[in-house]
């Protein structure tokens, strides 16, 4: 048994720098590269793409990814897991597998897929069955949406992760594995850690949560002194360094920007966070009041005495459902009394609005510079050097929201004076895929992991 | 002694659904304390009255130094559905920084709390 393993984060979403994976592998000794590409949305994104082409619907910088990390891999035995597969692992890894034989690697990689966590098709049998699949924060029944859900998928746990790794696998891709057991497995793997040995798990789970979002962990969108966080052009990503009895450290490779410190890793824990006692995960609930954080010299961070307890009989749904459409529009007004000439500039538009019959769910103004952010505690305004008015509507007409946006720049010459800003063109219309979170019993999702070479 | 809640901690705030949360974190352990007994639930509660439609819950994390609030109907709908610039509440952190804190001059005194400048 190792005694320490090393989990490099190369992506905290899709979109993150398409260089952090090589870097992450390149900079210092690693024994596994995680990367998170999902956010709540993705999957939709993903099902619609793969709606438009069966061999499609995985996050397609993946491959770009695998590509630039291969020599790791293939030489050093770097194991990279990723929850790239998104709504079509199987196709991911056929792309993988063919990226690697372009490069003359293709008999090198060992390719866990991990499949299940999709339920799109079994929605109305789960339906029938009694899984009512309501809402978790508004408690609506799935009935008032089925007929516009694009895409279901059970958050899955590391359980499959490791049987993929026991069967040594080099690589393995997953769909809706929850964020933190792409670095729980490969310790849990590792360790031998036994399904109940909570604390532990527990522990992974934190070290994921820790670096799952990234860079954000090591200096990126740290406020604490960020002025004197040194280098973020080249920002370093976060690794953990962890240990059998579940502690660990967090660092980052020598050489990088950015920083690992107390400060920098508390922001990021209580980042996207609930009730502290309670981080419930497929494996197990993990407490983050038991979190003991120590500065353990420069960039270094050592992570103890956390706690974790069974968890429930429930795994978290994703669905994913079309919920009209959406548009945001908008113009600058420059002093004097820019927050004044944008005030009746809203005015003049929900009028013109209401006589051309536009109806729509929802409209909200913003004045950028005056209270986009901090609404009235931004306090007074009014002498500011330019207001950005953002004026967005979301209906489910979508001509109406299409109308809309052909509204923004008459202004320019027929309303409130000092304008500018409005280059950009019209607005486009958005389609809104809204996020459903759900539960449903553990027993009817079964994850499976096929190993292919 | 005013004492601005910036200049005695830091914070960071992130999304779920329509909720916005915002851990608030003392700049100096021996800070928390106050933490504890000013920010309270109903302070934060008023201090975003108008800006969120839901109700406010307060967590206490004393290992971390750090309160964690989750401010319910904060983000207009959450998610992809909110026109909001902030939709997925990222910047409420600085907007609870904005609190000014009433503190007894003998212990901001013996805290060494930073007056409000």
């Amino acid at each position: 048994m190792k005694k320490v393993v090393r989990v490099a984060a190369g992506q905290g979403f899709w979109g993150d720098d398409l260089d952090a994976p090589r870097r992450q592998v390149e900079g210092g000794q690693v024994d596994y590269l995680m990367l998170d590409y999902l956010a709540e949305v993705t999957m939709s994104i993903l099902q619609k793409q793969k709606e438009r082409d069966p061999t499609l619907g995985y996050a397609r910088d993946f491959v770009g990814a695998m590509e630039s990390v291969l020599p790791a891999v293939v030489e050093r035995g770097v194991k990279v897991i990723a929850n790239a597969g998104g709504v079509n692992p199987a196709a991911c890894a056929g792309a993988v597998k063919a990226a690697a034989e372009k490069c003359g690697a293709g008999g090198k990689l060992r390719i866990g897929v991990v499949t299940g966590d999709n339920l799109l098709d079994r929605l109305d049998e789960l339906l029938a069955a009694g899984h009512a699949l309501a809402n978790m924060d508004t408690g609506e029944a799935l009935s008032t949406v089925r007929d516009r859900v694009l895409s279901a998928n059970a958050y899955i746990g590391s359980e499959p992760i490791v049987e993929g790794l026991a069967r040594d696998a080099n690589v393995v891709i997953t769909g809706r594995s929850t964020d933190t057991a792409l670095t729980m497995a490969p310790l849990r793997h590792e360790f031998g850690w036994d399904k109940e040995s909570w604390d532990q798990l527990a522990a992974g789970i934190v070290a994921g949560h820790i670096i799952e979002c990234g860079a954000q962990c090591s200096g990126g969108n740290c406020l604490y002194d960020w002025r004197t966080i040194p280098d973020l052009a080249n920002v370093g990503y976060p690794l953990v360094e962890a240990s059998a009895d579940g502690t660990f450290v967090v660092t980052k490779h020598p050489g990088t920007g950015g920083r690992v410190s107390v400060p920098t890793v508390s922001e990021q824990l209580v980042y996207e966070m609930g009730d502290p006692r309670s981080y419930i995960t497929p494996d197990v609930i993990a407490d983050f009041t038991t979190i003991q954080l120590l500065d353990d010299g420069q960039d270094r961070v050592r992570v103890s005495g956390i706690k974790g307890r069974p968890p429930t009989e429930k795994l978290k749904v994703s669905i994913a459902y079309q919920a009209g459409f959406k548009a945001v529009g908008t113009l600058v007004y420059a002093w004097p009394d820019a927050l004044e000439k944008a005030e009746l500039a809203d005015r003049v538009l929900r009028e013109r609005l209401d006589r051309l019959g536009l109806r729509f769910d929802h409209i909200l103004t913003e004045f950028v510079g005056a209270n986009a952010t901090h609404g009235r505690l931004a306090g007074d305004q009014s002498d500011a050097p330019e207001v950005q008015l953002r004026f967005g509507v979301r209906g489910s007409n979508r001509a109406m929201v299409e109308r809309f946006t052909r509204e923004i720049a008459p202004l320019v010459l027929n309303g409130p004076p000092s304008v500018t800003g409005f280059a950009g063109g019209r607005p486009k219309v958005e389609e809104i895929v809204a996020y459903w979170p759900a539960l449903i019993d553990k027993s009817v999702v079964s994850p499976v992991v096929e190993v292919i070479q | 002694m005013k004492v601005r809640l910036v200049d005695i901690a830091h914070a960071r705030s992130g999304d779920k659904g329509d909720t916005a949360n915002v851990g608030l974190i003392a700049l100096r352990p021996q800070w928390y304390d106050l933490l504890v007994k000013q920010v309270t639930r109903e302070r934060v509660a008023e201090h975003f009255r108008g800006m969120i439609d839901g109700a406010v819950e307060r967590y206490e994390l004393p290992n971390l130094n750090a309160l964690n609030f989750l401010l319910h109907g904060a983000l207009d709908g959450g998610g992809t559905l909110s026109l909001k610039t902030d939709a997925q509440g990222k910047v409420y952190s600085t907007a609870l920084l904005r609190l000014v804190l009433d503190v007894p001059d003998d212990e901001a005194k013996t805290l060494k709390l930073p007056a409000a400048g």
